[in-house]
């Protein structure tokens, strides 16, 4: 009898710690929303998404660049990355020798682990003054947080792609190398095009990534709340907006930065349920035969 | 010969024969076979260059900076001379908090999913949250830190506080590394022990946990890494101090946070590489203790 008590109240602890990742999203949500209505209700809604000026100043508070400025980094950083990460990806999982392979995982789990205010440092240091000599400008800008941001992003894409690729039925294979198809046919014509959905639900977690990135962002964006007019020019980012600001904000600004995590936030969620619903579908066509 | 075909279809008529078809009649598929193998081994080897360049420029201007001084002194002047001891700490103790808060949490969630749950809806709804939970930007994670910790319970710019936020952050590698680990524990040793007459949870706290301990202390050392490195979750939970916290409540500087503002406010670039430099020492212990374990485990699961 005793023991079958024990066993209950186990059971029911690990589910209050199975529980408090719920919990803790809810109380981020809800904090974050909480704070950053006010700032919502003070411009409204449409002024506040789609205003052109930020200036906490005169309480000028739109965060429209800071969009532009975070999706355009973000789609320029996967127009590098995800040509780079998917030819890895297969590299990874068809085509490199076992030596190869032993030397590039770990490269590329520690490239996933190195601090993102190491890659912004090196980025500072390094490239910053790079574009500056061979771009012109002052070299911050949206091309150079890109450039990071590849770096970046290309381990999350990478790994997830690869995931995808072997997990497709070696029957596949088998049947168009004895076609007399080339190994790269069979890659590009069988293998990938089967691998689809998971490299899309990798690049979109990717993208989730690139969006949320901050320090290495922060430190060579340039940070200037203006739409740029070229790739060439500073920009801001929503996570940059929040960093940079919340050291001195108070009263509506400081509720505005909060606002903008609420931007970030629906961004990520709108991501994650698009990534969830290509999975699920995933599901469905293998069974059916993709192919 | 089969490739002489290809290579004659490069001209224009053929190629206006083969109009609208894809490119690979153009160029034969043994010629793209040659091509695409130089273009992987190009991208393979890309990857590893970026990181021996990047670790390998931050060693080089940063290990000539590191000596007992710079490790065990306080900086001077906001840290355009002196050391960065008190920063050293920090790290730890924040680590430290973290881990001892989001160990124990991910792992019984972990053991949970694992054990105790079908695939409801339910349970389909805890792997959503801590999905969420995994891509919640980390500046966000600061701004609830900053409302909820130091604000909403008043415990201040604090370790503490920037140790809960970091334990939030780690909660979700911790739980998925761990589950992975009890959810690959060979069924036969479970049925072995309920054979035997014990109950689930002895089972599991025998047994099976003993048996996916490498996968979870690997999980718990991935956290740990997300803890170390990161820096815009802490931005504005765990204040600036230039001393060594003692007690939960102190405020503190950890490595990255200390990094970011000698390097964005130029105040010292010497400093910059060695406290960088420190970083990327701790994260490569992390990473090779990490890829040393998952090794020796991974070996042992296959040797059985």
């Amino acid at each position: 009898m005793a023991r079958n008590w024990e066993e209950y109240i186990i059971e029911k602890i690990l589910l209050l710690a199975a529980i408090s990742s719920v919990i803790i999203i809810l109380l981020i949500i809800g904090f974050v929303v909480a704070q950053g209505l006010p700032a919502i209700q003070f411009t409204g809604f449409i002024n506040f998404i789609f205003g052109m000026n930020w200036n906490p100043e005169y309480n000028l508070y739109g965060v429209f660049p800071m969009i532009v400025g975070s999706l355009g980094i973000m789609a320029l950083a996967l127009l590098f990355a995800v040509p780079l990460s998917i030819l890895g990806a297969m590299f990874l999982a068809e085509v490199a020798p076992r030596a190869m392979r032993r030397i590039l995982r770990p490269t590329i789990q520690t490239l996933a682990g190195i601090p993102s205010v190491i890659y912004g440092f090196f980025g500072l240091i390094v490239l910053v003054p790079f574009m500056r000599v061979h771009f012109g400008g002052s070299g911050f800008s949206m091309l150079t947080a890109s450039i990071i941001l590849t770096v970046m992003v290309l381990p999350t894409i990478l790994t997830i792609s690869e995931d995808a690729l072997k997990s497709i039925p070696l029957e596949y294979k088998e049947a168009s190398l004895a076609l007399g198809a080339t190994h790269w046919q069979t890659i590009k014509n069988v293998i990938f095009p089967a691998a689809i959905p998971g490299v899309i639900t990798a690049i979109i977690l990717g993208m989730g990534r690139a969006i949320g990135e901050t320090m290495a962002v922060i430190m060579v964006a340039g940070n200037v709340p203006v739409i740029p007019g070229s790739i060439l020019e500073p920009v801001r980012a929503l996570t940059s907006n929040i960093a940079l600001e919340m050291g001195y904000a108070v009263g509506i600004h400081y509720n505005a930065l909060f606002a903008t995590g609420i931007v970030l936030l629906g961004l990520i969620i709108f991501l994650l349920v698009i990534a969830n619903y290509i999975n699920y579908k995933r599901r469905v066509t293998i069974g059916g035969g993709y192919l | 010969m089969g490739e002489d075909i290809y290579e004659y279809s490069a001209d224009i008529g053929k190629r206006y024969f083969y109009g609208g078809l894809t490119l690979n009649r153009i160029i034969s598929p043994k010629y793209a076979q040659k091509i695409m193998n130089v273009v992987f081994w190009g991208v393979g080897i890309l990857a590893v260059a970026i990181l021996v360049i990047v670790i390998g420029y931050i060693l080089y201007h940063g290990l000539p900076q590191i000596n007992l001084t710079f490790l065990f002194t306080s900086p001077i002047n906001d840290g355009r001379s002196g050391g960065i001891f008190p920063m050293i700490i920090s790290t730890f103790y924040i680590t430290i908090v973290a881990l001892v808060v989001a160990a124990p949490l991910g792992v019984m969630a972990a053991i949970f999913l694992a054990e105790y749950s079908g695939e409801n809806n339910f349970v389909k709804s805890i792997r959503f949250a801590t999905e969420t939970l995994a891509s919640v930007p980390s500046i966000v994670f600061g701004l609830f830190g900053l409302a909820f910790f130091v604000v909403f319970l008043q415990i201040g710019f604090s370790v503490l506080s920037g140790g809960l936020t970091l334990a939030m952050m780690a909660i979700p590698t911790i739980l998925r590394t761990s589950e992975v680990a009890i959810e690959t524990v060979p069924q036969s040793y479970k049925e072995g022990s309920m054979a035997l007459g014990s109950s689930k949870w002895q089972t599991i706290y025998r047994v099976v946990i003993p048996a996916a301990i490498p996968g979870i202390m690997t999980g718990i050392l991935l956290g740990m890494a997300r803890a170390v490195e990161e820096t815009a979750a802490i931005l504005y939970t765990v204040g600036a101090s230039f001393s060594v916290p003692v007690s939960l409540f102190d405020s503190a500087t950890p490595l990255s946070l200390h990094l970011y503002n000698l390097a964005v406010e130029g105040i010292s670039l010497p400093n910059a590489y060695g406290t960088a430099a420190v970083l990327v020492i701790i994260i490569l212990i992390i990473t090779v203790t990490t890829n040393y374990m998952v090794e020796r485990y991974t070996k042992k699961m296959m040797g059985r």
